[in-house]
């Protein structure tokens, strides 16, 4: 070491609390960290850990009922925490920039995205109107926006979800701050698109110098980027150091669960349910199409959403659709549950076709095809209390009276592990995961050969994921149900299916026995997007590989 | 590296004392223990309190905390009660009877003993406008119900069904839309016939459009919402969907709309009776006491003004209160 580089951040003893109806709920105690000059420091935990309050206090953007009760945030000498909101304006964009979570929503809808990134030059007074503009696009190319100048000149809706969270990261990055505050900048993305977005975070950074605190939830990805991690849990810090110490070595216990429960730095599950690959297919689709037609104000046409696909789902198995967003893996899923009318192709349950199956029939079709959607928080009706929700295929089918109604659901909430004093609860008092598993209960209500499972655990924190995968693998062992099992993340895959069916643009690329595609994958694709799943760079540790096998008896 | 480390160390602070929240997480052999994992997601929840607001607090003591700090809204419930109580038992407001005149004291000024003054036949004016109040709130709250019930029935089923039928609902609601309320009421009192009644049924068909116009877009934004292809998927028919998890989820911002509607309603039909299409005198409906106030306006102030205040009140007290349900909902959503 010639010269120590400067330390940036120092996050000495803080402590914040959010006022509530019930008094002040402690989001943040005691947490202390530091960023140095061209230091990545990924803060790691589970929502409603702290990290992103942490995030939010030191760029002084907490909600309105929060309140820094305590400790102070230098930042380069200056107290962020005491600061007043004018001073605050000159720290924000000029030494600290902020990369927001969601990039769907943080940009303004009605401005042009060259002058929302000029917009923090000319606030800082660091440029006129024209020498701004020329900056922004500057940032852009800086940014890998490809064709800056187009893209200064349209409006976010014209923008993929990469390229917007890249404009974000352009915002940030343009005056040249000292400290980058990433708050989970990539949860919202593809994986390919992830990795391509933290390795230009990686290299912009590099260059600068620039410090960054990445808020991260994924393990994985804070094993590859950081130089240290913090692991938060309750509002404390549980572990910090370097990834070789606290993943190499965790200490905590709940580090270690962290890492247990992450499915990239998992590895594969052994599947144990044995398949009869003579029986009859549960599910069966051969040559799938499905048009959807375009705008007549875009030229009309028509766009191939899914082409010519075909798989089959083994009875008491579990077949993966895998893709990145636009691959047309829900629609296929969409197709098999006749809930959208195919263009051309069959399917078939049970050995029966039932592509043009329509009225009674269809609704008959349905008690042995459930779903389980993507996002619990708005699969529920936010009006109907648990039980009924549970109760509601029953109900429909006719299934027993009132009370053998309610005893069945009574007995759903026990399987999926849930309390039967949440049926008289709604689904606004439970969390993700809580809900996740009431929406899996009424997939299960009919007793179903089948169940179509669309992304179920995308929407939720690492640890519930696991518990959530461990559920419907234990549901599957025990009742013999069927799944196929939508999913843009390989490494869920891995440890749920037996089979796999890569798509890309509508049309199967690779598919296979799991163990096979992820060893020697035959398509490019398939290869890239494995590279992808972060994490992948760490090889296991021994005492993790050890952990990790013995959480998986 | 020695630095590090004693960072490390005090970074890690003091241990979480709670440990219910964090291990057996993730142990899958116990039932009873996963759902205990799941307490720190409630922990989650109750530090984003803006995520789940409802989750847990008395309703009661909260709303009547906001009330103290609305003082306005307080004052339009509290006209609303009298309003009310007018409306149910007017004898206990005005003991005395509305039709009775005494004319030796006609067209006496606001007093203690007549609060509203007397009219040209020596009937109390106050006592007229508190019997009045169950004609003009009765035809107001019909002509909301119609209006209501059937604009909802139209939106519903031109959001829900769509295609053709929207189309034809909504260009014939279009229609409706271009016409002025108070011209169409009054194109369909004549032909329907004078009376409270009718004058009611006028207004609220003349607000079938607005109230269509709503409940077809809350029913399209419901309509696409996962659940509701949750319910169809899971193999519920068509009409439960509609009936069990559209309507209830649609209809939060119409009856939000009903309440505004209650006061332009009160307005309509105080217009009509006064314009002399409700009933006929000397009933004393307030759209009729203005009316009848008209003559004496040079000399006898209060005939016109103090039961125009009084609609003026219910009208404003209808519109704070409305907008009350409408804030709350949206917040507690």
């Amino acid at each position: 070491m010639t010269t120590a580089p400067e330390r940036l951040l120092t996050v000495d003893d803080l402590a914040v609390s959010y006022r509530t109806r019930h008094g002040d709920v402690h989001a943040v105690r005691d947490v202390s960290l530091h960023v140095d000059e061209g230091e990545t420091v990924a803060v790691v935990g589970e929502s409603g850990s702290g990290k992103s309050t942490t995030a939010a206090a030191v760029v002084r953007l907490l909600a309105p009922a929060a309140r820094i009760e305590r400790g102070t945030i230098d930042l380069l000498g200056r107290d962020v925490a005491q600061a007043s909101p004018r001073e605050l304006q000159a720290v924000r964009g000029l030494l600290v920039g902020l990369v927001p979570q969601d990039p769907t929503v943080s940009l303004n809808p009605v401005k042009r995205i060259g002058d929302q990134v000029a917009e923090v030059l000319r606030i800082h007074g660091l440029a006129d109107r024209r020498a701004a503009g020329i900056e922004a696009v500057e940032a852009l190319r800086r940014a890998g926006l490809p064709e800056p100048e187009l893209r200064a000149r349209q409006y976010p809706h014209e923008l993929s979800g990469g390229m917007r969270q890249r404009v974000l990261i352009a915002i940030a990055l343009v005056a040249r701050p000292r400290l980058l505050v990433a708050d989970e900048p990539t949860s919202a993305l593809d994986v390919t698109v992830q990795r391509q977005i933290l390795d230009h975070l990686d290299t912009l950074t590099a260059e600068t110098g620039t410090g960054v605190l990445l808020i991260t939830h994924d393990l994985g990805v804070a094993a590859d980027r950081a130089d240290r991690i913090v692991v938060m849990s309750q509002g404390r810090v549980v572990e910090a150091g370097t990834p070789d110490e606290v993943l190499g070595s965790p200490r905590e216990a709940y580090t270690r669960q962290l890492l247990a429960a992450a499915p990239s730095l998992r590895g594969a599950r052994p599947v144990s349910v044995p398949v009869a690959l003579d029986a009859p297919p549960a599910l069966e689709v051969r040559g799938l199409v499905k048009d959807f037609p375009l705008p007549r104000s875009g030229g009309g046409g028509t766009l191939r959403a899914v082409d010519d696909v075909s798989f089959r789902v083994p009875r008491g198995g579990t077949l993966a659709l895998v893709g990145e967003s636009g691959s047309g893996k829900s629609t296929t899923a969409r197709l098999a549950l006749r809930l959208a009318e195919p263009t051309a192709g069959q399917v078939l349950v049970g050995g029966r076709d039932v592509s043009h199956t329509r009225g009674s029939e269809l609704r008959a079709l349905r008690r042995q095809m459930q779903v389980v959607y993507q996002n619990p928080y708005s699969s529920l009706d936010p009006r109907w209390s648990v039980g009924q929700i549970v109760g509601e295929p029953l109900r429909a089918f006719g299934v027993g009276d009132r009370r053998t109604r309610a005893t069945r659901t009574a007995e759903l909430l026990d399987l999926v592990a849930l309390p039967v004093s949440v049926a008289q609860r709604r689904p606004a008092e439970l969390s993700g995961g809580q809900r996740q598993r009431v929406a899996i209960a009424r997939a299960l209500s009919v007793r179903p050969d089948l169940v179509v499972l669309d992304e179920p655990v995308s929407a939720l924190d690492v640890s519930v994921q696991a518990q959530i995968l461990d559920l419907l693998a234990e549901l599957q062992r025990e009742l013999g149900v069927t799944y196929l099992f939508i999913s843009h993340d390989l490494a869920v895959v891995r440890q749920v299916a037996h089979d796999v069916v890569v798509l890309r643009q509508g049309r199967v690329v690779e598919r296979g026995k799991v163990e096979d595609v992820f060893a020697d994958p035959q398509h490019a694709y398939t290869a890239e997007l494995l590279a992808a799943i972060p994490g992948a760079r760490r090889p296991l540790e021994p005492a993790t590989a050890g952990l990790v096998a013995g959480g998986e008896r | 590296m020695s630095s590090l480390d004693a960072l490390t160390a005090g970074e890690r602070g003091p241990q979480p004392p709670t440990e219910a929240f964090v291990p057996t997480a993730l142990d899958p052999n116990t039932r009873a223990d996963k759902f205990a994992a799941t307490s720190a997601e409630r922990f989650a929840d109750a530090v984003l309190e803006r995520e789940d607001p409802l989750a847990r607090r008395s309703p009661w003591r909260t709303r009547f905390e906001d009330l103290v700090r609305k003082p306005g809204l307080v004052l339009a419930l509290v006209w609303s009660a009298v309003i009310l109580l007018a409306a149910f038992v007017p004898s206990l407001l005005a003991p005395g009877d509305p039709l009775d005149g005494v004319p030796a004291d006609k067209l006496q000024a606001p007093s203690s003993a007549h609060w509203f003054g007397t009219d040209q036949l020596g009937r109390d004016l106050y006592t007229r406008v508190v019997h009045g109040t169950h004609l003009t709130l009765a035809a107001a709250l019909t002509a909301v119900l119609v209006g209501l019930v059937v604009g909802a029935l139209v939106g519903l089923v031109a959001g829900f069904v769509g295609g053709v039928v929207d189309d034809v609902a909504m260009r014939v609601v279009d229609v409706l839309l271009s016409i002025p309320a108070l011209l169409l009421s009054l194109a369909l009192i004549t032909v329907l016939g004078f009376g409270t009644i009718n004058v009611a049924i006028a207004v609220g068909l003349a607000n079938v459009a607005s109230v269509s116009r709503i409940m077809r877009s809350e029913v399209l934004r419901v309509r696409t919402s996962v659940f509701v292809e949750a319910s169809h998927a899971s193999g519920s028919r068509w009409w439960t969907t509609l009936g069990r998890h559209v309507l209830p989820n649609a209809i939060g911002p119409v009856v939000v709309l009903a309440a505004l509607e209650l006061g332009a309603a009160v307005l309509a039909v105080s217009s009509l009776s006064f314009l002399g299409y409700g009933e006929p005198p000397p009933a004393p409906e307030w759209g009729a006491l203005v009316a009848g106030g008209r003559d004496y306006l040079r000399t006898s102030w209060w005939l016109t003004t103090l039961p125009g205040l009084t609609i003026v009140a219910t009208v404003l007290a209808a519109g704070r209160i409305s907008r009350a349900l409408d804030g709350d909902p949206g917040r507690n959503r």
